[in-house]
C-alpha cells in the first residue's frame, strides 16, 4: 500500500502542502516496506491545468492513497477514474500527516473540495 | 477606425470609458471583447440576440486505436489531456484547439469534434446603439478565438469602440493588435502605474498608436502624469475622482447620461484621436 502526501519538501520532516496541484513535491511512503521516496510535482510548471499534471504523476507513481488539503474537479476526476483514495485535512509535517492517517483523522472525499484554479490564488 | 480601450490593471475604468465614449459619439459600433466578464451591457441594458456560437476543435480519443503511449498528453502545453494507465482523459475546457495532439498521435486515435467556447450576441437592430459582445463559457480557458470571431462582426461602415479585457495576455493582444488606435486607461496609483507600463510595452510592441485616459484623477499621486510628460505620451482625457461619477457607476448608469457636459469632452477626445491618426503621430 503506497501513500502519497503533498509536501513542500522531499522527506518525512518536510512540511505538508495542502495545495494538491501546485505543491512542490509528493512524498510517497510504502507502508508495507517502509520505503520513502519523493517525486517532484510537475504541476507548478504548468501555466494551467497543473492539477491534471499532478494527478497524472500520482497515478503513474502507483500510489493507492493521496493525503492532501484540497483537490479541484479536474484532478479529482483523474484520481477517481483510477481509484486513488483521496483523504484531506493534512497538517504539520509529512510524518504528522501519516500519523493523522493512521489515527483515522483524515476523511475520505468523494467529490472535489476545491474549485479549479484555486491554487493560482496563492502561488 | 477601430479604437481599443485597454489597461494593464483591471478595474481602472475601461468599460466606463468605452460605454461613455460610445454613448457620447452615437453612430458607432461598441464591442465588448472582455469576453470573460463582458460588463458593458450592465450599463446599457440592451436586449441582445444571438449572432452565433463559437466553437473550437477539441480532441476525442478513439479507445479502439489508442495504445496509451501518452504522446498526446506530453505534447499538450495546456494540459488538456491526461494519459492514464487505462485511458486518455480529455479536458475540453483547457483545450486551445491547436490540433497538436492529433499530429503527434501515430495511431490515428485522435479525432476532432467541435466544442462550444461561447456565444456572440448583438443588440437588436432597432436599438439606440449598435452593440456586440462575446461571452466565454464559464471554465473555458481560450478567450482569444472567441474575440477573433467577434472581431469578424465589426461594422466597418462606422467607428468601432472596443472594450478590451484587462491584463496583457493573448486576449488583450488580439484586441489591441487589430485596432487602429489604443486608449490606455489608468489611474495614478502604484498598481495602476505598474500595470500601465506593462500595457505600454504591449502597445509599443504591436506598433499601435496610443494615448492615455487618466481615471480617478486626483487620487494617488502624479507619477503617471510625470511619466507621460517625460515620454511625450498624450493624456487625452482626465476623469476626476468624483463621488457622483462613482455613485452613478454603482447604480449602473453611464455618467454621461446624467452629466451631459461630459459628452462634449468624450467627443473632443475622439476628435483628438482622429487628428492624431490623420497626422500619423501617436507612436513613439
Amino acid at each position: 500500500m503506497k501513500v502519497c502526501i503533498s509536501s513542500t519538501g522531499k522527506d518525512l520532516e518536510s512540511e505538508v502542502d495542502p495545495q494538491f496541484g501546485r505543491c512542490g513535491y509528493f512524498v510517497i511512503v510504502d507502508l508495507d516496506t517502509g520505503s520513502v521516496t519523493s517525486l517532484k510535482n510537475p504541476g507548478p510548471e504548468a501555466s494551467g491545468g497543473s492539477g491534471i499534471r499532478a494527478a497524472e504523476a500520482i497515478v503513474n507513481s502507483k500510489a493507492d492513497i493521496l493525503l492532501t488539503g484540497s483537490v479541484g474537479p479536474n484532478s479529482f476526476s483523474i484520481l477517481s477514474e483510477v481509484g486513488v483514495e483521496v483523504r484531506v485535512g493534512v497538517k504539520g509535517t509529512v510524518a504528522d500527516a501519516l500519523k493523522q492517517y493512521e489515527a483515522g483523522d483524515l476523511c475520505i472525499i468523494d467529490s472535489p473540495n476545491s474549485s479549479a484554479h484555486n491554487g493560482m490564488k496563492n502561488s | 477606425m477601430k479604437v481599443a480601450i485597454a489597461s494593464g490593471k483591471g478595474g481602472t475604468g475601461k468599460t466606463t470609458v468605452a460605454v461613455n465614449l460610445a454613448l457620447s459619439l452615437g453612430g458607432v459600433h461598441l464591442l465588448d471583447c472582455d469576453v470573460e466578464e463582458p460588463n458593458c451591457n450592465l450599463f446599457l441594458g440592451l436586449e441582445l440576440e444571438k449572432l452565433e456560437y463559437v466553437t473550437c476543435q477539441v480532441p476525442e480519443i478513439d479507445p479502439e486505436k489508442c495504445t496509451l503511449c501518452g504522446k498526446c498528453a506530453d505534447f499538450c502545453r495546456y494540459n488538456a489531456l491526461a494519459a492514464l494507465p487505462s485511458r486518455v482523459l480529455v479536458f475540453p475546457a483547457l483545450c486551445h484547439g491547436c490540433g497538436g495532439c492529433g499530429l503527434v498521435c501515430t495511431e490515428g486515435a485522435v479525432r476532432e469534434k467541435p466544442g462550444i467556447l461561447g456565444i456572440l450576441e448583438s443588440a437588436r437592430s432597432d436599438s439606440s446603439l449598435e452593440f456586440s459582445r462575446g461571452v466565454l463559457n464559464v471554465g473555458e480557458a481560450a478567450a482569444t478565438p472567441l474575440i477573433r470571431a467577434l472581431q469578424r462582426h465589426i461594422d466597418n461602415s462606422r467607428p468601432a469602440i472596443i472594450d478590451s479585457p484587462p491584463g496583457v495576455a493573448c486576449p488583450v493582444l488580439a484586441v489591441i493588435g487589430a485596432a487602429d488606435y489604443c486608449v490606455l486607461v489608468t489611474e495614478s496609483t502604484p498598481f495602476g502605474f505598474h500595470d500601465f507600463r506593462l500595457a505600454l510595452e504591449a502597445v509599443k510592441a504591436l506598433k499601435v498608436p496610443f494615448g492615455v485616459v487618466l481615471n480617478r484623477d486626483g487620487l494617488g499621486d502624479s507619477r503617471v502624469e510625470e511619466f507621460c510628460g517625460a515620454k511625450g505620451i498624450p493624456i487625452l482625457l482626465r476623469i476626476p475622482d468624483d463621488r457622483r461619477i462613482a455613485q452613478l457607476y454603482s447604480e449602473g448608469i453611464p455618467f454621461v447620461e446624467e452629466m451631459p457636459e461630459w459628452k462634449e469632452k468624450f467627443a473632443g477626445m475622439f476628435s483628438a484621436i482622429r487628428a492624431i491618426m490623420e497626422s500619423g503621430e501617436g507612436t513613439e
